[in-house]
């Protein structure tokens, strides 16, 4: 019962270092665009993944931010 | 008793369930018993600290000091500041959820945008700083960090987030422009420009002076940039939006790169292409500089950003383990003479200003109000967050800097001033380096010259003499605790060049996004001229890129290759100028936080912000007013270029450390540069100041000003007011969750 609690409590936490990084690093905006898409705009078409951040690079050229020292 | 926690939600919309849960009662006297517990530890760690003398204490305690009372300030003096002055409220709309674009806008999980703000905040300057500091012994720097960070840069990244939420979040200077009017303002976006060089400048002089003769450190930093191209042209056009795929094969292309760095040294082509000249590297990076400002985001900027974040928190958590694991012993002294004298070699003044100079970011950094300022406040999702996010990432930025003190307070201290002396100091090699060090009258038996060869060793250098800058002083105690930890001496040549990779890597962000940065602002600010300079307004003219990359580049690049040919020392002239430089820029933003709150009519808590305001101005100034005026010609630039003008006159060849006519013009112009640096630095921030003080007095006698505050807009989305949900806020989420799933079932859209 304790290993499996254990193991439970590991695998939870493995999920959540994994949901973190991944969130950390953009990987869910695109999946949020579409949302975002579907409730503001319904019907249009939201484009591609690969579409999608070559806009946000795009936005990125134009607009850059700092980076701290 | 029982304690009565009082629960309100909050609707903004009756169809809606509530957006906010306001919560109010007294804390549990669990709670209570906790935090007098983490007080108390606190205390006795800061006693330990403060109080030993004579021995040698354990790293330990300052750790401790450190976090129990982030933990308190953050409980008790940052809810003060959110109570009094910031006043959040969670049924308002903040600009992500007003202006939700789901690109530069979108509400991002708290936990996240934490991730994100630490990332932009913290570089290199809080490793570098406190390392360089470090020459007054670990008290006054330990000190300075915490109460610094706590009373000052947590405030200021707290209250700019906070104003700038509460305008569409809008950046620093447009702020400025808006609270203290067109002339204050011009003069603020000025400061804000030539600051921003500087900085870019100094960094990447510390980054030269980590990888100069280092035929290892070169290949590894290299490497990065095909490792960072390989990754754009993965996620362009093989994989998009795969991050974290492609960030764990950079990783490990990262490490392969340190790995291999250690065998290319080893060979003679190895050694014959990437062993360059402090001279030549400042070359390199410049030319980097420029490319990485013109070339597109998505190939070298975006991917190197993936890497260094994973780094940067991969590596402080080894750091922190390393630490608490190994315990090392602290070697310096709690203060030491240089603090009183002022004639350290490291950087000379004495403890006050310069101290507060030298530790800039991890204490009170006001480049971080550009981050808080601007990009941050776009993606905050409820108005309460930002204390977490402000103070809270401000605070872990502190802890690194901790931890950059304790790694250069815990190697020999001899090695210390061996390795951060000036070359015109130590002569260059182990045998005049032992005996510069050995002169200056340290504590603990005297160094040798085979051991200070034996140390270079160790860790894969040809020589540790004179590696000023920091970086190298970091990397060689980081190394000497994570390999007491893991992996022995046989991995310490690891640990080192890990060590510099991931500084260097930092640094290079910043100077590839502060160079755009900066071209952005040049370019804005030409095209607001008007007339035919118009056309520089237009992001995709290319050739006004090219322009102003140049101009930015031919700016910090010079500054660059006079402190690589300092006959003083780069870092030794330099360093002052950007601490000083970082932190009128705190003064500045926290000009424009004091002149809100006095607009707003909190004359009661203005000493929030107006006391690290005042203090700042204090040091910079006061700093400031030494490097001009000083007649001591080791502080004052001035007084140096004179005595070497004189010298010249007389007919001398050489003169002090300069050993050539050559070396004795280079410091004549040099003086001459940093001189002029600082007066305009001084001058632009008074004006600042001044125009603050004005607005202040005006709106007084008002009876307070309208701020450029935007209008209330009602929330319609709901996120938990602090890091952790509170029950009230579970249940509250659960209602949205269902919310959510029944939209689902009964078809989106509708």
């Amino acid at each position: 019962m304790n290993a499996r609690r254990a193991l439970h409590a590991l695998t939870r936490t493995g999920r959540a270092v994994r949901w973190y990084t991944a969130a950390l690093l953009g990987e869910h905006d695109y999946a949020r665009y579409v949302a975002h898409v579907a409730r503001v705009h319904p019907g249009t078409d939201p484009g591609s993944e690969a579409a999608y951040w070559r806009a946000r690079h795009a936005d990125q050229d134009a607009h850059p931010g700092a980076r701290c020292c | 008793m029982v304690a009565r926690t009082q629960t309100e939600p909050i609707r903004t919309d009756p169809d809606l369930p509530p957006v906010a849960v306001l919560e109010q009662g007294p804390m549990p006297a669990s709670r209570r018993v906790l935090f007098t517990v983490i007080a108390l530890i606190g205390a006795v760690a800061w006693s330990v600290v403060a109080l030993a003398r004579g021995e040698q204490i354990n790293a330990v305690w300052i750790v401790f000091a450190a976090v129990c009372t982030y933990v308190i300030a953050y409980r008790f003096y940052s809810r003060l500041v959110e109570a009094k002055i910031v006043r959040p409220r969670n049924d308002r709309a903040t600009p992500a959820e007003l202006h939700d674009n789901a690109k530069d806008f979108m509400p991002t999980d708290r936990r996240v945008l934490f991730g994100h703000h630490f990332a932009a905040i913290a570089g290199a300057g809080p490793l570098v700083g406190p390392v360089l500091a470090a020459q007054m012994g670990y008290l006054p720097g330990t000190i300075w960090i915490v109460v610094g960070c706590v009373l000052g840069g947590a405030v200021q990244d707290y209250l700019v987030l906070s104003i700038s939420v509460r305008r569409r979040g809008r950046s620093l200077g447009q702020m400025a422009r808006d609270e203290l009017g067109r002339f204050g303002g011009v003069a603020a976006l000025v400061a804000v420009f030539v600051i921003m060089i500087i900085i870019i400048a100094v960094l990447a002089l510390v980054v030269v002076n980590a990888l100069a003769e280092s035929p290892w450190g070169v290949f590894s930093i290299a490497m990065t940039i095909p490792i960072a191209l390989f990754m754009g042209v993965y996620l362009r056009f093989l994989r998009p939006g795969r991050v974290s795929e492609v960030t764990v094969i950079g990783v490990a292309l990262l490490l392969l790169a340190i790995v291999s760095g250690g065998w290319v040294a080893e060979t003679a082509w190895g050694q014959d292409w990437f062993t360059l000249s402090p001279v030549a590297l400042a070359w390199w990076l410049a030319a980097y500089g420029f490319a990485a400002s013109v070339l597109p985001v998505w190939l070298l900027l975006a991917p190197r950003d993936y890497l260094s974040t994973f780094m940067k928190v991969g590596v402080i958590i080894l750091l922190a383990v390393g630490i608490v694991v190994a315990r090392p012993e602290v070697q310096a002294p709690a203060v030491s003479s240089f603090a009183l004298r002022g004639d350290g070699p490291v950087f000379a003044g004495t403890l006050f200003p310069f101290l507060f100079i030298t530790i800039a970011c991890g204490a009170l950094s006001g480049f971080h109000s550009l981050i808080a300022s601007g990009t941050t406040p776009k993606l905050l999702e409820k108005e309460s967050q930002a204390r977490p996010i402000g103070y809270g990432a401000m605070l872990t930025e502190s802890f690194v800097a901790v931890m950059a003190l304790i790694t250069a307070v815990i190697i020999d201290q001899h090695l210390y001033f061996a390795m951060n002396a000036p070359a015109g100091a130590t002569g260059g090699t182990p045998e005049t380096a032992a005996e510069y060090v050995n002169g200056l009258g340290l504590s603990g038996p005297p160094i040798t010259a085979g051991e200070i060869e034996r140390a270079a060793e160790v860790v894969g250098e040809e020589s540790v003499v004179s590696r000023t800058g920091g970086a190298p002083t970091l990397a060689f105690g980081m190394s000497q605790v994570l390999s007491s930890v893991f992996g022995g001496t046989g991995l310490a040549a690891f640990w080192y060049h890990f060590a510099i990779m991931f500084e260097a890597l930092f640094i290079l962000t910043t100077v590839d996004a502060g160079t755009r940065v900066a071209r952005f602002m040049l370019s804005d600010s030409l095209g607001n001229i008007g007339g035919p300079l118009r056309r520089f307004r237009d992001p995709s003219w290319r050739v006004g890129a090219w322009i102003c990359s140049i101009v930015v580049v031919v700016l910090w690049g010079a500054i660059l290759l006079m402190g690589v040919t300092d006959p003083l020392g780069g870092i030794n002239t330099l360093f002052p100028l950007f601490g000083i430089a970082n932190q009128l820029l705190a003064a500045v933003a926290l000009t424009v936080v004091t002149v809100v709150v006095v607009k707003k009519k909190l004359y009661r808590w203005v000493w929030i912000p107006a006391v690290p305001l005042v203090w700042d101005l204090a040091v910079t100034m006061t700093a400031s007013f030494q490097k001009i005026f000083s007649s001591e010609p080791r502080i004052g630039y001035w007084a140096q270029h004179r005595a070497f003008q004189d010298a010249k006159a007389a007919g001398e060849e050489t003169f002090g450390v300069a050993t050539s006519p050559e070396a004795m013009d280079a410091v004549i112009r040099n003086t001459a540069i940093q001189g002029t640096l600082s007066i305009i630095f001084a001058v632009l921030v008074l004006i600042v100041a001044a125009v603050g003080v004005v607005v202040m007095v005006r709106s007084v006698r008002a009876g307070g000003l309208p701020t450029s505050e935007e209008p209330d807009e009602p929330s319609r989305i709901f996120a938990p007011r602090g890091m952790i949900p509170t029950a009230a806020e579970r249940e509250v989420q659960a209602l949205w969750d269902a919310r959510e799933r029944e939209r689902t079932v009964t078809g989106a859209g509708t």
